[in-house]
């Protein structure tokens, strides 16, 4: 009879097996969470204990130096230029490796291997790094921020865009060969309608990205209002880095939202 | 006659659009490149001493200093912290307020903005500016980088998340209500299984980004492997910087494998 009844109760929402899994997961993440947070002097208690610093904090970035603003503006718009040229060439730049680590366009296996290969390496670069290397090689100043994005935004705009043409319909581009078409010809009767609002929409998505990184370049030496930062840090002087602040979180919310609503008219 | 083409319909509106768009464009490029030129310095950049920054630099980084990999290493485990405490961090705060953003569970479209405007604003803030800002308020030590990610982390984890609660489905919430089931239950049998896979897949491609995010705060002394990048840098020690380059590419593509890994085995 126990044993009869038994059956109809199910023990357990889960198998045991799923529930050991979650466990030992469960304990690995608390456990490394516990190593890291502990080593980085992070762990919750911390949080607690330097809640005071909060208040001081704001002693002393707020009220804002608005006299300061004056000063931001070349540089702001050195900042905006550089994303815009970086996007244009960038965009123009990555139209052919796109084709290439695309696997239905680059049917050679070992070139599309090594493309994404390559790419892959690209991408793990941070862009701050790629401005420390070209500060180095060409000096301070917009040009070596303006090469770092271009590489930088490269990465991106290939990875997204290349997944994009894997994915297009292959038939246009069937009959196009097989109605005698060459392969460039191929290329711009079939693929390109079908990639074209998408590859605007993230080129606008990359100048977006590049306006944020592009905030920074500047504190390495590449151009743009991260040098007014770097500076105003170094003396030390907070409201006018607020101030900084406050209008680069502006301006990235206005881009922003442009973008945005040029991509959903665009898609 | 009867298999004629129906004209193309030409609307003046889009004539006008299109000569609008041109005239904007042309005089954003206008701006930039009249900028640009005035602000880049040519000869500067494409002197002799450009070509022997080349020569000097390129080849050292092909010869990395294995001897510092040691002290790399070291710098390069506590950016991995950095970015772990941080974002996990980042993946428990952001469930709250993803809550909060989603309309199919907060009823209130007010609320419901005013988390996605939380949302927003943190977005709009890069990640090293954050950091500065933490830097400023409890020193330079790796605790700021834990900050600037985790509350970087949450905006964009937090718009995620929301996203996916509101693509749940509310039947089974409505069989757990119609069933007598309280809010508790409803939460963790009716929403959190929805939710959960895709929670965790964020939090873990979140991690990726994090741990390039947190290779460059200590640029601005919010710890981790960018602490060693200024130095090498400002010491003109390209071998180091070689070094760094190649830690960080190796770390990120091995953890990309893993994160890409367990990734897909949860969704």
């Amino acid at each position: 009879m126990t044993n009869n009844s038994r059956k109809f109760i199910p023990t357990s929402l889960y198998p045991a097996k799923t529930k050991r899994i979650i466990t030992v997961s469960l304990i690995f993440v608390i456990g490394f969470y516990l190593v890291s947070s502990i080593t980085t002097e992070s762990f919750i208690i911390n949080f607690i204990l330097k809640a005071s610093n909060i208040t001081d904090l704001i002693a002393r970035f707020f009220p804002p130096d608005w006299g300061y603003v004056s000063n931001v503006w070349g540089k702001l718009f050195e900042t905006i230029h550089m994303a815009i040229i970086a996007t244009t060439i960038a965009t123009l730049v990555s139209i052919p490796f796109t084709l290439l680590t695309a696997q239905n366009i680059t049917t050679n296996k070992v070139l599309y291997n090594f493309m994404r290969f390559l790419l892959n390496i690209i991408r793990t670069i941070p862009d701050i790094i790629l401005a420390v290397v070209f500060v180095g090689l060409f000096g301070i100043g917009m040009f070596s921020g303006i090469i770092a994005l271009i590489i930088f935004s490269i990465g991106i705009l290939v990875k997204l865009m290349s997944e994009i043409i894997e994915a297009i319909d292959m038939n246009p581009s069937e009959a196009i060969k097989a109605s005698g078409g060459n392969t460039i010809q191929t290329i711009w009767y079939a693929v390109v309608p079908q990639v074209l609002p998408q590859f605007i929409s993230f080129s606008l998505y990359v100048f977006e990205i590049n306006i944020r990184a592009s905030v920074v370049l500047g504190l390495v030496g590449a151009g743009g209002i991260g040098q007014l930062i770097n500076k105003e840090i170094n003396f030390l002087n907070y409201p006018a880095v607020s101030t900084i602040v406050l209008i680069i979180f502006a301006v990235v919310v206005v881009i922003d939202y442009i973008s945005g609503k040029l991509r959903e008219g665009i898609l | 006659m009867t298999n004629q083409i129906p004209p193309k319909p030409k609307k003046q509106s889009t004539f006008v659009k299109r000569m609008l768009i041109a005239i904007v464009l042309i005089a954003i490029y206008t701006w930039t490149i009249a900028s640009a030129q005035a602000r880049i310095d040519w000869g500067k950049i494409f002197s002799i001493r450009t070509v022997e920054n080349f020569d000097r630099i390129i080849p050292k980084f092909f010869d990395p200093a294995f001897a510092e990999t040691g002290t790399i290493m070291e710098k390069m485990i506590e950016t991995i912290f950095i970015a772990y405490t941080g974002s996990l961090a980042a993946a428990v705060i952001a469930v709250p307020i993803a809550f909060l953003c989603a309309s199919n569970i907060v009823r209130n479209k007010f609320l419901n903005n005013v988390g996605l405007w939380i949302l927003g604003a943190v977005r709009a803030f890069p990640e090293i500016i954050l950091a500065i800002i933490f830097v400023a308020a409890v020193g330079p030590n790796p605790f700021a980088g834990v900050l600037a990610i985790a509350i970087g982390s949450t905006g964009m984890l937090g718009k995620l998340y929301s996203e996916v609660i509101e693509g749940i489905d509310m039947h089974v919430v409505e069989a757990l209500e119609a069933s007598g089931a309280n809010k508790t239950q409803i939460f963790f049998y009716g929403i959190m299984p929805q939710v959960l896979p895709e929670f965790l897949s964020y939090a873990i491609y979140r991690f990726e980004i994090d741990v390039r995010a947190s290779s460059v705060l200590g640029i601005v002394g919010a710890g981790g492997i960018g602490t060693l990048i200024t130095f090498a840098y400002l010491n003109r020690n390209w071998e180091e910087v070689g070094m760094i380059l190649l830690a960080i590419i190796v770390v990120v593509t091995i953890i990309d494998q893993i994160s890409g890994y367990i990734r897909r085995r949860l969704v």
